[in-house]
């Protein structure tokens, strides 16, 4: 071993042994219906679409797709629950209502994850540990605002909006539905709810909790379906409200389709957040942080760190901790506890991810990849990065969403932060440093909604989450997320 | 222009209207003018902005957005009372070109005051929002987690058509007191108050840039005002539907945040308030570990 690399010794004789979570007490359904007015229900047209795991491309299920009319039987049932027993209810009674979903998720929280990372491929772990505990602590933490939301803004008249239509991503699917369904029920709304046509599961599951928990029919409905579903239900007149999250250019087309209309609308959108690091940070950690960043749930995170700036004195040897730190990641089968990276959520997906390594080598960047052995079947990337690229190359600019880091170098803060606010995005921003004033400085000026300093892609129910610029607007969590589902007055 | 009938009377010197761009009076870069009358009288060739003067502008605030945003708080609030103490000393003057437009002398003068007012309403805020709209976020983790409001940038506003003077002050201030910048299109109808206003700006150390100031068609400009990539929010007050619809389509081409404030009496307490400056911020949430 020469002085320039540090590279830890993994081609020894021990091995990882396999450490699959269990399937046994899990019960996915061969087939799943729409959930509208309180019932799961067959969709109108008949269409079906299967749901595939995408660590062995078996499926997993058949699921409904809903079409218009679908839609609006949803939107019916929640104008008519709005109308009849949610806007009336004592607000400390539905409070109780929102209590009772987080608590049936803490206790069925090992099936959740399960079918999670699943219907997913995200790694169990991440699952277990923060997808599913996360949506129960949304649940929890919105309950408590149902008859306090007098108290959230100051001189203001508080009034529900009435029905929300809500549409979600792939990649923390049960977490998103718990970010949009918690406050819209707290704040007195009901809600029709799309679940993403690739994990659909756990949203379903979902809907099992809330008919068990008692809610009155319609309160919640869950849809399922493919973009034409999204569609209709941004489309349908009598929806009071929609909150989206995901790209950047479906948000532009849904802010488009409601021009004319008084719906209210909150974007969550793309991100392509820099990750600062400064010479005088601890490196070590900082490594952890950008493998945190980007790496977290295969890079399918809207506020992934996928840009490293690096500060050219330590530049080196942050790249070379960095590809060790990357050549003890365990990509495989997600049900691993020990796995590290799972799979890529589905084809589509993997195609996009695939043209992007294309395009950043044909573009002149140099890529790197772990030399991690993946498996036959199933959608996969290795962990990768992209050295010698400049501001204007595509992977430097173009959300990846999968597990591609771009690394650009710095001399000087500003230069630094001239390059982290480059760009059309302002979701999120990391900065390392050991420098508290440093810190300050850099936190205030990234033009961006959530910073990260010293740490990186932390979440929690009492934290708002949402972006400047191009990644969206509006908030999601803590106090700030009450105001996309209230009229205030 | 009234005639010079009695030798002895002085001519008046009349003033020509021009725009306010970078702290800087250019008439329009077009050349173009639309007369304005007080019943068969020309009171004014008012300039007829271009696409071009917008885009100006739009450059203009962007540049003076950091420094605006940077300074204290405090220091803004002294600048927005400044304002109020510049318009304040020339109330007569605002009075007379109100009635020259059509209003009658005690609404110009409630308009005015009203104006002086609204000023010094906003400059009491700039330093007491952020508190009023800021949390510390009990997270559950190690970690302090706090989030602040911050301006979110350029701010386009077609001001109120119907209100040329407060609705335009209640407006500006509101977005600069929070931190942003903008670019404002003046009332068609009533435009002298507007471009006056902006020499009480200049008068008031108001630094180039953080407001500037245009007339002319809404039919030309709104889509500029709501389409140009650079800007970050539109605030619209007419409440034409075509129109509001219009910006909407335009707005989406870069998530730009649509404020919608119509049928809103500028006179009344419900034209100001801290939720106005709200609507043109940011909420930035910052994480830091907390340990050894």
């Amino acid at each position: 071993m020469d002085e320039t690399t540090s590279k830890l010794a993994f081609d020894t004789d021990w091995q990882y042994d396999p450490a699959p979570e269990s399937t046994d007490h899990i019960r996915i359904d061969e087939q799943y219906e729409l959930f509208i007015g309180g019932e799961f229900v067959a969709p109108k047209e008949g269409r079906y679409f299967d749901s595939i795991n995408p660590a062995n491309e078996q499926v997993l299920a058949r699921v409904a797709a809903a079409g218009k009319d679908d839609v609006a039987r949803a939107v019916k049932a929640a104008r008519k629950a709005y109308q009849t027993s949610w806007s009336t209810l004592k607000p400390a009674e539905r409070a109780k209502y929102i209590y009772r979903i987080a608590r049936v998720l803490q206790e069925r929280a090992r099936e959740f994850a399960v079918i999670e990372t699943l219907d997913g491929g995200k790694p169990i772990r991440e699952s277990r540990d923060i997808d599913i505990p996360l949506a129960a602590a949304h649940f929890f933490y919105y309950a408590g605002w149902a008859d306090k939301l007098e108290y959230a803004f100051p001189g203001k008249q508080v009034a529900a909006l009435g029905v929300a239509g809500q549409i979600i991503p792939w990649n923390f699917p049960l977490l998103m539905a718990a970010w949009k369904i918690a406050p819209a029920l707290a704040c007195g709304n009901t809600v029709v709810l799309k679940p993403a046509e690739t994990t659909p599961l756990t949203a379903l599951k979902l809907a099992e909790v809330i008919r068990d928990a008692g809610l009155p029919p319609g309160v919640v409905n869950i849809v399922t379906g493919a973009g034409d579903t999204g569609a209709a239900l941004v489309d349908h007149p009598d929806i009071d409200k929609i909150a989206f999250t995901g790209s950047t250019a479906v948000g532009r087309l849904i802010q488009k389709s409601l021009a004319g209309t008084s719906t209210k609308y909150t974007l969550e959108l793309g991100g392509k957040a820099a990750n600062i690091i400064f010479a005088d940070a601890a490196i070590d950690e900082a490594v952890e942080g950008i493998v945190n960043g980007i790496f977290f749930n295969q890079g399918h995170v809207c506020c992934a760190g996928s840009r490293l700036l690096v500060q050219e004195s330590v530049a080196d040897e942050v790249i070379r901790k960095l590809k060790d730190r990357m050549e003890s990641l365990i990509v495989g089968d997600p049900m691993d506890k020990n796995t590290d990276i799972g799979a890529i959520n589905s084809p589509a997906q993997l195609a996009k991810i695939e043209d992007y390594l294309r395009i950043g080598q044909a573009e002149g960047g140099e890529m790197y990849q772990s030399s991690a052995t993946l498996p036959t079947t199933g959608y996969w990337c290795r962990p990768t990065l992209f050295t010698g690229v400049s501001q204007s190359n595509r992977v430097v600019q173009e959300e990846i969403f999968g597990p591609v880091l771009a690394i650009q170098t710095f001399r000087t803060l500003e230069e630094g932060l001239d390059k982290a606010n480059n760009t059309p995005y302002g979701l999120s921003g990391g900065v390392w440093t050991d420098k508290g004033a440093k810190i300050f400085k850099m936190t205030r000026a990234i033009r961006a909604g959530v910073i990260w300093a010293n740490t990186f892609n932390k979440f929690d129910p009492a934290s708002p989450f949402g972006g400047y610029k191009e990644s969206g607007m509006g908030r999601e969590g803590g106090l700030h997320g009450l105001d996309a589902y209230l009229e205030l007055s | 222009m009234a005639d010079l009938k009695d030798k002895n009377t002085r001519l008046t010197v009349g003033k020509t209207y021009k725009l306010y761009i970078d702290g800087k009076f250019p008439r329009t870069e077009s050349g173009r003018y639309y007369p304005l009358h007080n019943k068969d009288e020309i009171i004014a060739n008012v300039c007829l902005g271009s696409r071009k003067d917008t885009r100006e502008a739009v450059v203009a605030a962007r540049k003076a957005f950091a420094g605006w945003s940077g300074i204290s708080a405090y220091l803004r609030g002294q600048i927005l009372y400044r304002i109020a103490e510049m318009l304040e000393g020339r109330s007569e003057q605002f009075v007379a070109e109100l009635v020259k437009q059509g209003l009658t002398k005690a609404k110009a003068r409630t308009e005015v005051a009203a104006s002086i007012d609204r000023l010094v309403y906003y400059a009491g805020w700039t330093d007491k929002f952020q508190q009023v709209f800021s949390s510390v976020n009990p997270v559950s983790s190690a970690h302090f987690n706090f989030t602040v409001p911050e301006p979110t940038g350029v701010v386009t506003i077609i001001a109120p058509e119907e209100s040329g003077l407060l609705g335009l002050v209640s407006n500006i201030a509101a977005a600069i007191a929070g931190g942003n910048t903008c670019v404002a299109l003046a009332s068609y109808s009533m435009p002298l108050s507007a471009i006056s206003f902006t020499e009480v700006l200049h008068a008031a150390d108001v630094p180039a840039g953080v407001v500037n100031v245009l007339t002319g068609s809404r039919a030309e400009l709104t889509e500029q005002f709501a389409a140009h990539m650079d800007v970050n929010a539109i605030v619209y007050c007419d409440g034409d539907a075509a129109v509001d619809r219009e910006i909407q389509l335009h707005a989406a081409n870069n998530i730009k945040r649509v404020v919608r404030r119509t049928g809103i009496d500028w006179s009344t307490e419900k034209g100001q308030g801290p939720y106005f400056i709200r609507d043109t911020q940011e909420f930035k949430t910052t994480w830091h570990p907390v340990g050894g």
